[in-house]
């Protein structure tokens, strides 16, 4: 980006306080027009361990947390350890010096910018947390940036208790008065403007998205890294008159959001991959009764418990395989936060007109993540299509039997909620004639069962309209075309900038609808004889495998991450320049000396952006 | 526009039910007719869900919306829609295995949350469908296919469970009883939250020995003795007796039932959900996003 940014990371155990400091940092940067995009990568732990949250500030919305870091905040000695090596030259390290010291000299052009707390902050000693609040000040005086805007966000994040305001708008001009008093500011200028931002994260995006979109039922089971969606549906429940569940486990989650839709509401559900593993026989279900439902499946390293705390994109082949048998479903992966605010008004609206089960595939890095996202573009009114639904009636319609499945060329029928006088029938997880009574207990009966089958898949033929095409980025005629799913589109972006701007002819196709594929709009754009590299965060190739699967395109090349920390830029720059170079899997990893946990201070490892390079893998897709 | 007068015979559809000759769910079903004839319930205004069994497949030959769901999972189904929309009476009906085996957690945890749904247990302590194998209700020592040695486990004691979960209304009725079962049936349709009714629905092909001459030997009505129907100590006590003597009609009712959930939700207070207005107006939507600025 040429546009001027900085990184900033902000390390401490688990209760220090990073997020809060951080919310406050972007919060008051925001509210000068500077954009961000955050990632925090935590252990599952409720007190102690490590986190460490990088936020990326630029003037021009950053669209992944970045590559380095170029301002640490650490909030304890291990987070000094660590993360100073990884500064960048200009970079700053702002500590509490009257607990802190660096273990090793810092890189050079770094500067060490100890903070005396107890005197910037007297009541520190009884508020810890106060240290954060001196260093955040300091850290808006290094970047430049005058200091009210931190103290409005004070003003608003303690409105009901006016001393705790003050208390912090002491500390922060403390630390903001000291900082300009002792150290020398960043080089680089954040530009304050007029534009406004909203933060959040991918799961609040996913929510508020939802509701926007008429969701009025939802339903959950608290699962990392989905439980944020529950949370803010239920704190907002009785304002939006949206009825909001938590319920015993996810089998119970899937049929009661069923059974809401199936009376007509939007009902919508959103869990984790072990969650959404117990959900998959109700789906089918959905499937053969051709009830709408939304299920959201918020990604996590796996299998089994995995990685809790950790992304990945590789439920893929298990939403592809949700329950048995061959029915209609679609599948949509979000490709940014943003995104995840539009998805579910998409989802809901094919889901009522094509009367099918909707899975949203998102990660742990979209929906714990956020972004800034620009006020306006949240300011929409969602079109709301619920589709060839009967809500209101007397009797049957033109006085003929109600057939609730009935055969219709389109192979959508009519849906009457329940309730309606004239409209009788059952749904059923059997299968069912066009009136609904059990084809599933007779002797045999082909002829009927082909044509129910036939019926529900043929909505699958006209579908693909209604849904978002892939969209290639970057010049139609590049050598090589970068091709992801999903959560990637921002990191894959930057890289084909970046590997443009170094030399080589790049573009970027991105593929958001995964069921259906769009087979002609992506075999038009990969059949040119390019290099093909596909960049997904799983061990197998999922996507590649499903690509090749649908139009019998291989690939040339493959970067793949499954170390449990989402692609940086680097990574996938990296990758495929080795894949230019022609080999065939690389698989990248995250190894900066801030991620290693073989040696206690985490120093050991010199940071050189190495990444692992295995023997190339036979391919097997 | 007056509905004319309801009678059993509206609620039987065309298609006919296709149990086993002497099943005792056909007892269970015409006595469902009889309870939404006397409470003179709307066809369209009922919703009947069930699992999967032989006794789930209820909901096709009873004239009202149905549900057959998946095994297991009809009472989250029936939760779902009763939320959804309030204003229909909601009859869950399944049978042993799907609500004391498979589903046994919904079970527990639908009185807990008190959904207002009546819930018909077609209890015949065998797996008929899959023709004939132990149930969590079958008795020690019983021979089925899978346990040809006897069995060797507890009975599940679904009374003595459901006052334990907080259900406010609990009953037991005898297909062989029909009469019996209506009143136990309307009651529990009435009822301002979750109703159990337990009934004894013989299998006569696979359960040889809860057979309906079994049952008539045991049972006798809690109506004809002095039983205190709001005293759960002494519903405790018939719920736990089993033997020569086998109590059937209403087991508890709570004298000060809580209101369900379907009432305390508080998106729930007006009309129902799948009638309230989806839309959310712009001045709102601005407040939600300012919530992030």
């Amino acid at each position: 980006m040429s546009e001027p940014e900085v990184i900033v990371g902000i390390g401490g155990a688990a209760g220090d306080g990073t997020a809060s400091a951080g919310n406050t940092l972007v919060l008051s940067l925001a509210r000068q027009g500077i954009a961000s995009y955050s990632y925090n990568a935590y252990q599952s732990v409720i007190r102690g361990g490590h986190s460490w949250l990088r936020i990326r500030f630029s003037a021009k919305k950053p669209l992944n947390h970045g590559d380095q870091v170029n301002a640490l905040i650490a909030l304890n000695q291990d987070s000094l350890d660590r993360h100073l090596q990884e500064l960048q030259p200009g970079g700053i390290a702002l500590y509490n010096g009257a607990k802190l010291a660096p273990s090793y000299d810092p890189p050079s052009k770094v500067q060490l910018c100890p903070l005396p707390i107890p005197d910037l902050a007297p009541d520190s000693t009884r508020l810890p947390v106060m240290q954060n609040t001196v260093a955040v000040g300091a850290l808006t005086q290094l970047m430049g940036l005058s200091s009210g805007r931190l103290e409005s966000v004070f003003e608003a994040t303690f409105a009901k208790k006016p001393q705790v305001v003050q208390q912090n708008v002491k500390a922060a001009r403390a630390g903001y008065e000291y900082a300009s008093k002792n150290f020398n500011p960043l080089k680089t200028r954040l530009t304050p403007n007029d534009q406004t931002w909203a933060q959040a994260s991918g799961n609040h995006l996913l929510a508020m998205g939802a509701a926007l979109a008429g969701c009025k039922f939802y339903v959950a089971y608290p699962m990392s890294p989905a439980t944020h969606v529950l949370e803010w549906f239920a704190s907002h429940a009785q304002r939006l008159g949206i009825c909001v569940r938590q319920v015993e486990d996810e089998i119970s989650v899937v049929n009661m959001c069923i059974g809401a839709n199936h009376m007509g509401v939007r009902g919508m559900c959103a869990t984790s991959g072990g969650g959404f593993a117990l959900m998959t026989e109700a789906i089918g279900m959905a499937g053969i009764m051709e009830t709408p439902a939304v299920i959201i499946n918020v990604m996590r390293a796996g299998p089994s418990t995995g990685v809790p705390t950790k992304t990945e994109q590789a439920d893929l082949n298990q939403a592809f395989g949700a329950s048995q048998g061959d029915f209609p479903r679609v599948v949509l992966a979000p490709t940014s936060m943003s995104d995840c605010f539009v998805t579910p008004s998409q989802a809901f609206n094919v889901a009522d007109r094509f009367q099918l089960p909707v899975i949203i595939l998102a990660d742990l890095l979209l929906c714990e993540g956020s972004e800034t996202v620009a006020t306006e573009v949240l300011d929409v009114e969602f079109p709301i299509d619920r589709g060839e639904l009967i809500t209101k009636a007397d009797g049957p319609p033109d006085g003929e039997p109600y057939l609730r499945y009935k055969n219709t060329p389109s192979g959508i029928s009519t849906r009457a909620i329940p309730g309606l006088p004239g409209h009788l029938y059952v749904a059923a997880s059997d299968e069912h004639d066009e009136d609904g009574v059990l084809l599933s207990d007779v002797y045999t009966d082909p002829i009927r069962r082909k044509k129910m089958v036939d019926k529900r898949v043929r909505k699958m033929s006209t579908i693909l309209k209604h849904l978002p095409a892939p969209v290639l980025e970057g010049p139609a005629d590049a050598e090589t075309t970068l091709l992801g799913w999903g959560s990637t589109w921002g990191v894959i972006k930057e890289a084909a900038e970046q590997l443009n701007a170094a030399g080589d002819s790049v573009n970027h196709l991105h593929v958001k609808t995964l069921i259906p594929l769009h087979i002609d709009e992506i075999t038009a754009t990969l059949n040119r004889g390019q290099r093909i590299v596909i960049i997904e965060n799983n061990q197998s190739g999922q996507f590649a495998r499903h690509l090749r699967a649908e139009t019998g395109i291989v690939a040339h090349g493959h970067v793949r991450k499954y170390d449990g920390e989402p692609f940086e830029p680097k990574h996938i720059v990296a990758g495929v320049k080795d894949v230019i170079g022609g080999q065939e899997v690389v698989e990248v990893i995250s190894t900066e000396p801030g991620w290693r946990t073989d040696h206690p201070t985490g120093t050991s490892g010199a940071w050189d952006g190495l990444k692992a390079k295995k023997p190339s893998v036979p391919a097997k897709d | 526009m007056a509905s004319p007068v309801l009678v059993a015979k509206d609620y039987k559809p065309e298609v006919p039910s296709d149990w086993c000759p002497g099943c005792g769910d056909f007892g269970v079903l015409t006595a469902l007719f009889q309870a939404c004839a006397d409470l003179q319930i709307q066809p369209h205004d009922l919703l009947v869900v069930s699992g999967i069994g032989c006794s789930s497949n209820l909901p096709g030959f009873i004239r009202s919306y149905g549900v057959h769901s998946i095994h297991g999972r009809a009472l989250p189904f029936a939760t779902g829609s009763k939320l959804a929309n309030g204003a229909m009476t909601v009859v869950v009906t399944g049978g042993d295995g799907d609500g004391y085996g498979i589903g046994l957690n919904h079970f527990i945890q639908a009185m807990r949350r008190n959904i207002n749904v009546t819930y018909i247990v077609m209890n015949n302590e065998i797996y008929g469908l899959t023709t004939g194998q132990v149930s969590p209700t079958s008795e020690p020592g019983m021979k089925t296919k899978t346990t040809p040695l006897g069995n060797l486990e507890g009975m599940l004691n679904p009374l003595a469970l459901a006052l334990a979960s907080g259900c406010g209304y609990i009953a037991r009725g005898f297909s062989g009883q029909p009469k019996h079962l209506v009143q136990l049936y309307k009651d529990g349709i009435q009822h301002p939250g979750f109703a159990l009714i337990d009934v004894f629905s013989p299998c006569v092909t696979f359960n040889k020995h809860n057979s309906y001459t079994w049952f008539r030997e045991r049972v006798y009505k809690l109506e004809e003795e002095d039983h205190e129907v709001g005293n759960f100590h002494a519903a405790m006590d018939k719920a736990l007796e089993w033997g020569d003597r086998i109590p059937i009609g209403l087991v508890y009712r709570n004298p000060k039932p809580p209101p369900p959930l379907d009432v305390t939700d508080p998106a729930l207070t007006g009309e129902p959900l799948v009638h309230q207005s989806y839309e959310i107006d712009g001045d709102t939507r601005r407040e939600l996003i300012q919530e992030f600025a």
